[in-house]
């Protein structure tokens, strides 16, 4: 599961640094290219296989989970000297899972239609692994600002190839994006269709989400090789 | 800071405490937010039941009733026309509302002689009549429900609506959307013959326009194999249960 790589740059004092300097832009902006949690990390694998059939659940999916660990990543960075290293992996379970709950019931009695079809990415979202990953590798070592960078960038780079892998496989395995028909009508056989081209079925299913993460690790570590581990 | 973390007895009073804020702060926020969630799900039920016999918003024949006007609408097409049904008769009473399919369908399981109370509902739009059924299945991860409703000939399917709890998004959580649901309507749940078989749904693009509306069957959603067979069991023994009354009715 979670491959913790790099274990926190120590504690130092640092002199008062801007809230947006180089050093914090990074952590915003690494997570999105070169040190994506998907491609690069393999965080967060799971749930990019699960709902990625579509456009719309990947987009909600990507939303919700900046959400949680932007907010998780500062409640446990706020925590971070108070809790006990022997119990910490249960302390963040408990953190996401009371996030998540509450959240839930909130949205269940205010926005009940948002709720309805977040219903079955709340469980998912406890279980993805990159929230875990980033509170053990980063909010445990580093401020609350910090974290919130962190927690935010990784959450986005999640959230981008979630969207990149839905477009292909909703394009290619339904034919259509948001569920718009952009390649005509299979069954009225139009437009593309006429031409006897068909919808692949196979891209709905979850091995064609592996295959399509696959390409883009594929992709991104042939443009920099830099990324290729020997 | 000088805080030993490493002790145990630091870690014991950290969880307990840990587990006392939580449990309280869980437990605000269920009993907080109770009422609201509450009125949330009936709207949502009589959104649910209007649909299946066929009142949706005005704009979009896809969509449910505005939440605000679930309540009157409800009023409107079904008021009281509200049954329990055991066996082969029935009460008018508004309280079928409030039965619980899923716990009606538990205490058959753990006693098979119990007399499960089954809630009917009857519209009326148009001076046509509709009798709906709820119904609760299993799909592939958890639950799924519905609600089914018939005309008078109780012979033929004039609007279905179908909810899931944590079926796969983009594969069998499309048993919500429209254009499966709308491929039930006008279905025949008896055979040639006149026997009741249900409604089933089938893969290899047994019939895609839906053209065929005898043959009992419409068309599989792809990838969702299990939820598919789910819905089909579902509907075959939810109606069935309530055969016995309709053909007193006929």
């Amino acid at each position: 599961m979670a491959e913790v790589q790099e274990k926190v740059e120590t504690k130092v004092r640092e002199p008062k640094e801007p809230l947006f300097s180089k050093k914090n832009k990074k952590l915003i902006t690494d997570p999105l290219t070169d040190n994506n949690p998907i491609t690069i990390q393999v965080l967060g694998i799971c749930s990019a296989l699960a709902i990625t059939a579509q456009l719309k659940p990947s987009i909600v999916m990507a939303i919700s989970v900046i959400f949680v660990l932007g907010v998780g990543n500062v409640v446990i960075s706020l925590m971070r000297n108070i809790i006990p290293s022997k119990i910490r992996i249960i302390v963040q379970l408990v953190v996401v899972a009371a996030l998540v709950i509450i959240v839930d019931q909130v949205l269940k009695a205010f926005a009940y239609e948002l709720s309805k079809q977040l219903s079955v990415f709340i469980g998912l979202i406890i279980t993805n692994c990159i929230i875990m990953g980033r509170f053990e590798a980063f909010a445990l070592g580093n401020g609350p600002w910090k974290s919130f960078l962190d927690g935010i960038g990784n959450a986005a780079g999640y959230g981008v190839i979630l969207i990149i892998v839905a477009f292909f496989r909703e394009l290619l395995g339904s034919g259509t994006l948001f569920g718009f028909k952009v390649l005509g009508d299979p069954i009225e056989k139009t437009g593309l269709y006429a031409f006897g081209y068909e919808n692949n079925g196979f891209m709905v299913l979850a091995p064609m989400a592996l295959i399509t993460v696959g390409i883009i690790i594929w992709i991104q570590r042939s443009r920099n090789k830099a990324l290729i581990e020997d | 800071m000088a805080l030993n973390t490493d002790k145990n007895s630091y870690t014991v009073i950290f969880s307990v405490m840990m587990v006392v804020v939580v449990g309280a702060l869980l437990a605000f926020a269920a009993s907080a937010l109770k009422g609201n969630i509450k009125d949330n799900k009936r709207t949502e039920k009589q959104q649910n039941i209007l649909f299946a016999m066929g009142v949706t918003d005005e704009n979009d024949p896809n969509e449910f009733v505005p939440a605000a006007k679930a309540d009157t609408l409800f009023k409107q097409y079904v008021g009281e026309n509200q049954y329990i049904v055991t066996g082969s008769t029935a009460q008018k009473t508004i309280k079928a509302f409030d039965i619980d399919v899923k716990k009606e369908n538990d205490k058959l399981k753990n006693d098979p002689s119990y007399e499960r109370k089954m809630p009917l509902f009857v519209g009326e739009k148009d001076g046509k009549k509709y009798y709906i059924v709820p119904m609760r299945g299993n799909g592939l991860w958890d639950a799924i429900w519905g609600y089914i409703s018939l005309g008078s000939d109780f012979k033929y399917i004039s609007g279905a609506f179908f909810d899931h709890k944590g079926e796969t998004p983009g594969l069998g959580a499309n048993i919500t959307e429209a254009y499966f649901e709308q491929d039930f309507i006008g279905e025949s749940i008896l055979d040639e013959n006149g026997n009741y078989v249900g409604v089933e749904v089938k893969k290899g693009n047994a019939d895609p326009k839906n053209t065929r509306k005898d043959d009992n069957a419409v068309d599989a959603l792809a990838g969702a194999t299990i939820t598919g067979n789910g819905v089909t069991a579902m509907v075959k023994k939810g109606i069935k249960m309530y055969m016995p009354y309709f053909e007193t009715l006929k």
